[in-house]
């Protein structure tokens, strides 16, 4: 069955217990880190950070807001990483689940070109050249568990499950939330199957939140 | 908690205040959510916007150490808009009580002050009473010296201009919060707060609390499901801490340590049971000798017998008037009066006040023993910072302990919900559980004093049986905790086998014939087996997410205490939509006749207070049955520092003077002036600081652990662009805090969370530092404890340091650090 996250965005409160359930799940090393000034850490995805809460503070309309972003890859339903890669023994797609996999031939593909292919900034490599990246916890998946992340959201953030029942899941929210936040949107619905729902314009969450340029 | 945490979903306003807990009890907010998803409106109150007020509906900030001015002027609004529940206000609170001629209140001070002796004559508070000394009543609430009245009276002066003054918070916010929350006193609505360290970390902690019971009580929240005064507790096993009696003041249950003057059992006993003459009033202590005598039973075995006080007199007892709190074992420690120290799973020279003073008290003792998993600041201290090991004569002994999963047991979470935990891998090397541990230490020392010793009766003579086949025993621990009947006993015509478990503490006896090591446990393990490993999945039928059969809660799986508030004077719920007990009654002629409580387990059984023809029930009962009146107290005439809660600034304060009175302090503070040496209005230290705790890490224990120093590296200090415009800091540079106690070196985060205040014409600037860093951990120590910078100053009735709020200082390090 095709699968497929719905990530609430306004019921996050950036615990970041899905960044360490992903490490933990995936037998992940912690990164060295410093303290840039703020409480997002680590900066950025890397070949050993799949899941990161990018924290923003933003003032909108005279207010303060603090906006939480649960990053990761958007298993798009036409990857763009997969089109550019051609190879198939290094990036495939999931029949059953649509997760988009990745492999250690990865290694074999041009790193700068498949990042940049993908519009959200994904992807990264190690030093070996191996690209690494969110796998849908694609091994639990398949034994009908939920991935690491959203088994251990305590808020009714992260949501998994058939791609239908999550766009059903999507559009109620959106519904609601948009009484309170007239901005409210969900991100590129149609092209991705991990749905994320945003009170305000994406920009003001993370440069590559969205596909295309907001308007 | 007097509710729990999944009865957070039932609530129509929750108010946040000296609390964060999506950061720092981020699964409470999965019942928080729910609450929102029914239109709950979330308030957060916070000197700083915190991932809590990133989520909120109303977040307004104030200046820490203000919480009182702020909740008085809520208490104002109420009374000035009769916004209280007028019902429960007159029959379930002592708001009708009349206060004899002798109380007053001038000038940020209560009668009976003596100055000297910085304590006030509580006599002068009391009630004023009939022949039978029960209080006298007003019950139209118009004489002047009605609780009611006196409220009035002594809030008059927190108006909104005044509290706006003192708080910094705009009249507009303290309005928008005080609609929003007293809105839940129409009696079919319930609003919660959730607290934490934000307001028990104060000089005037309790009182803190105090207020918001007082609220809590007007807007008739008490007993109701989403209602209630809800204490996050700060580690997972502190409410199961305090329930056996971690602190110094109390025996297990909550019972009262015995003193000097109570010289016998009898005397000890009678000064601990209250008396009470009105008929309604359940007067749950009067039963205070059976839970003592059980206790003191489980203490000593047979050794305890009738003619020898139960064993009464091997009791430590503390000296009248004396405190024996954290502090003053550090002070014993200064003056070389304690000589060895058990640092027993807590780490001091990192998380009390004054740190640099605390690792100055160690190096005077001669032996430590350190009890934890990990090498802390407290175990290394003697060659921490500073430290010259050679001049050290301190024997510090390591003594590895086992993690929470590596043990069997049980913790008791804020909710009052005890639950049993499995072991997961058996402990690492050589570690051991606690429990192992205490029980080599008390065969060694029984076995040394059966030689000999000074006073070794008590040693001698405890009972100390817990292990199997020689290893610790957690479940012949809950037993004994539970309690036995030590011979036969008839009960209701059933006979209870002598060595059987006592179903409920109904049944302890006062004249040896059962033990029970906390009473409020008893009903814990029963004949029917552990209570506390139940994992039932039905929620009962009132549907408020009880679950009775998951785990098991103090008292005798009560869920929501002072439920019998929840109800109406016949019985039926005030709130229909989350019913928490209600009267099913047998009705004839107008009055019941029978009946009984459906619903959560109901506090203090008998009848409601009225019939349904509206006739007085002479087998009705008051709702608070753990207070001799059986009513909640909205005067408190009994606490140390005052029967109402009044603003004073704390220990350490931006401005020169209190705005409400010419009292600048808690009168009864106590600090230490020698090596506290506070700061008032001094341009040296012109900064309010306060502490916190972050989701990432959890107190100083996680500091090595890789995944979570990933998270959050490095100590910081959060302050607002203006002020590091001021100082001219970038966010990320290092750079140092101090005070007359300390100094700090930390990462700026510059943020707009914090924004400065405006005090009259005084601008004053708040920042914030996490304490879960010291020098220990990371390795090479440039990762300081906060706590070198917090005073020794304590609440007057908890000791509890006033972490939240001091002044400091800040500025550039000349040089950036490398990361």
């Amino acid at each position: 069955m095709s699968k497929g996250f719905f990530i609430d965005t306004t019921r996050c409160i950036a615990c970041k217990a899905c960044q360490v359930a992903c490490k933990q799940w995936h037998n992940l090393p912690a990164e060295k880190t410093t303290n840039h000034g703020n409480y997002q850490n680590p900066p950025d995805f890397s070949h050993i950070t799949y899941k990161l809460v990018r924290m923003n503070e933003e003032i909108i309309d005279g207010k303060l807001n603090w906006l939480f972003f649960p990053d990761q890859c958007r298993h798009c339903l036409i990857p763009p990483c997969l089109l550019w890669a051609q190879n198939s023994d290094a990036i495939y797609q999931d029949e059953d689940t649509g997760a988009v996999v990745y492999t250690s031939e990865t290694r074999n593909l041009k790193a700068e070109d498949i990042i940049g292919a993908c519009p959200y900034d994904v992807p990264r490599r190690d030093s070996s050249g191996m690209l690494n990246k969110c796998t849908m916890c694609n091994d639990r998946v398949k034994l009908g568990m939920e991935p690491a992340c959203v088994k251990t959201c305590p808020t009714g953030t992260l949501n998994f499950g058939d791609l239908e029942h999550m766009h059903e899941l999507a559009n109620e929210r959106f519904e609601k939330v948009r009484l309170t936040y007239p901005d409210a949107r969900l991100l590129d619905p149609d092209d991705v199957r991990v749905i994320f729902l945003t009170a305000f314009a994406a920009d003001k969450y993370h440069k590559y939140a969205k596909r295309w340029k907001s308007r | 908690m007097t509710n729990h945490w999944i009865d957070l979903k039932n609530s129509d306003c929750i108010l946040v205040m000296g609390a964060n807990p999506a950061e720092n009890h981020p699964i409470s907010f999965k019942y928080v959510m729910q609450a929102k998803d029914n239109g709950t409106r979330l308030i957060c109150v916070d000197p700083r916007y915190t991932r809590t007020a990133a989520v909120a509906d109303i977040y307004t900030p104030l200046r820490s150490g203000t919480d009182i001015a702020f909740l008085g002027g809520m208490i104002k609004y109420i009374l000035d808009n009769e916004l209280y529940q007028k019902t429960y206000v007159a029959n379930y609170t002592n708001a009708q009580f009349i206060v004899n001629e002798q109380y007053g209140f001038k000038d940020g001070l209560f009668a009976g002050f003596d100055p000297e002796a910085k304590r006030y004559d509580r006599t002068k508070w009391a009630f004023e009473t009939d022949t039978k000394g029960v209080p006298k009543r007003d019950v139209t609430l118009q004489h002047s010296r009605c609780v009611l009245q006196l409220l009035k009276a002594h809030y008059a002066r927190y108006d909104l201009k005044t509290v706006s003054k003192i708080t910094g918070t705009s009249q507009k916010s303290l309005l928008e919060v005080y609609k929003a929350f007293t809105a839940t006193g129409t009696s079919s609505l319930a609003g919660t707060v959730m607290y934490a360290m934000g307001w028990t970390q104060h000089s005037k902690g309790v009182q803190n609390i105090r207020a918001m019971s007082i609220i809590q009580l007007l807007l008739g929240n008490m007993g109701l499901a989403g209602g209630g005064i809800n204490a996050l507790r700060g580690e997972s096993n502190v409410q199961g801490s305090t329930d056996h009696a971690l602190l110094f003041g109390s025996w297990p249950g909550y019972l009262k340590v015995p003193r000097d003057s109570d010289k016998s059992l009898a005397i000890y006993n009678r000064k601990n049971t209250p008396e009470s003459n009105d008929p309604h009033s359940v007067n749950w202590w009067k039963n205070y000798a059976k839970y003592s005598v059980s206790f003191l039973k489980s203490m000593f075995g047979e050794n305890a017998t009738a003619d020898n006080d139960f064993g009464y007199e091997w009791m430590p007892k503390c000296k009248d008037g004396r405190s024996y709190s954290w502090w003053r074992l550090f002070e014993a420690m200064w003056h070389g009066r304690i000589k060895g120290f058990f640092a027993w799973g807590m780490n001091p020279a990192a998380s009390c006040g004054n740190v640099n003073i605390i690792r100055e008290c160690l190096t005077r003792l001669d032996w430590m023993v350190h009890v934890n998993i990990f090498d802390t600041e407290t175990s290394a201290f003697w060659h921490g910072p500073e430290m010259k090991p050679e001049e050290i004569k301190t024997e510090v002994f390591s003594l590895p302990a086992c993690t929470w999963v590596e043990k069997e047991g049980s913790i008791t979470n804020s909710g009052r919900w005890m639950q049993w935990r499995y072991i997961g891998p058996k402990p690492l090397g050589q570690s051991k559980s606690d429990g192992h541990i205490l029980l080599e230490l008390g065969a060694k020392l029984k076995a040394l004093y059966a030689e000999g010793g000074k006073f070794a009766e008590p040693i001698r003579n405890l009972k100390w049986d817990y292990t199997t086949d020689g290893e610790f025993d957690p479940h012949k621990v809950a037993k004994e905790i539970n309690g036995y009947f030590l011979e036969d006993v008839t009960i209701d015509g059933k006979i209870h086998k002598k060595g059987s478990l006592v179903p409920s503490f109904v049944h302890l006896h006062d004249n040896g014939r059962t033990s029970s090591g906390n009473w409020l446990y008893c009903n814990s393990y029963t004949e029917a087996g552990n209570q506390s490993a139940r994992q039932g999945q039905r929620d009962a039928p009132n549907n408020i997410g009880n679950y009775p059969e998951f785990a098991w809660s103090w008292p005798l799986n009560r869920r929501i205490i002072y439920n019998r508030a929840a109800v109406d004077l016949k019985g039926q719920p005030w709130d229909s939509r989350h019913w928490v007990v209600r009267f099913d009654g047998q009705v004839n002629d107008g009055k019941y006749v029978g009946g009984n409580w459906a619903g959560d387990v109901i506090d203090g059984g008998g009848m409601p207070l009225q019939h349904p023809d509206g006739s007085e029930n002479d087998n009705g009962r008051y709702p608070f049955i753990m207070r001799p009146q059986g009513v909640g107290q909205i005067y408190g005439p009994r606490l140390l520092d005052g029967p109402f809660p009044e603003h004073y600034e704390p220990l350490e304060s931006p401005i020169a003077e209190n705005f409400i009175s010419s009292q600048r302090r808690n009168p009864l503070l106590r600090y230490a002036k020698k090596v506290d040496l506070p700061a008032q209005a001094d341009s040296r230290f012109p900064i309010v600081c306060t502490t916190y705790r972050i989701t990432e890490h959890w107190q100083t224990v996680t500091r090595s652990i890789p995944w979570n120093l990933e998270l959050q590296p490095r100590v910081f200090v959060e302050m607002s662009h203006e002020l590091a415009d001021m100082k001219k800091i970038k966010t990320g540079e290092r750079v140092l805090v101090e005070n007359s106690r300390g100094k700090l070196e930390c990462t700026a985060v510059v943020t707009h969370r914090f924004k400065p205040m405006k005090i009259v014409d005084q601008t004053v600037h708040q920042i914030g530092i996490p304490w879960h860093f010291g020098w220990r951990w990371p390795a090479g120590g440039s990762e300081g404890s906060v706590n070198v910078l917090v005073a020794a100053a304590v609440d007057p009735v908890s000791e509890i340091p006033e972490y939240k709020a001091f002044m400091v200082n800040l500025s550039k390090i000349s040089q950036r650090m490398k990361p």
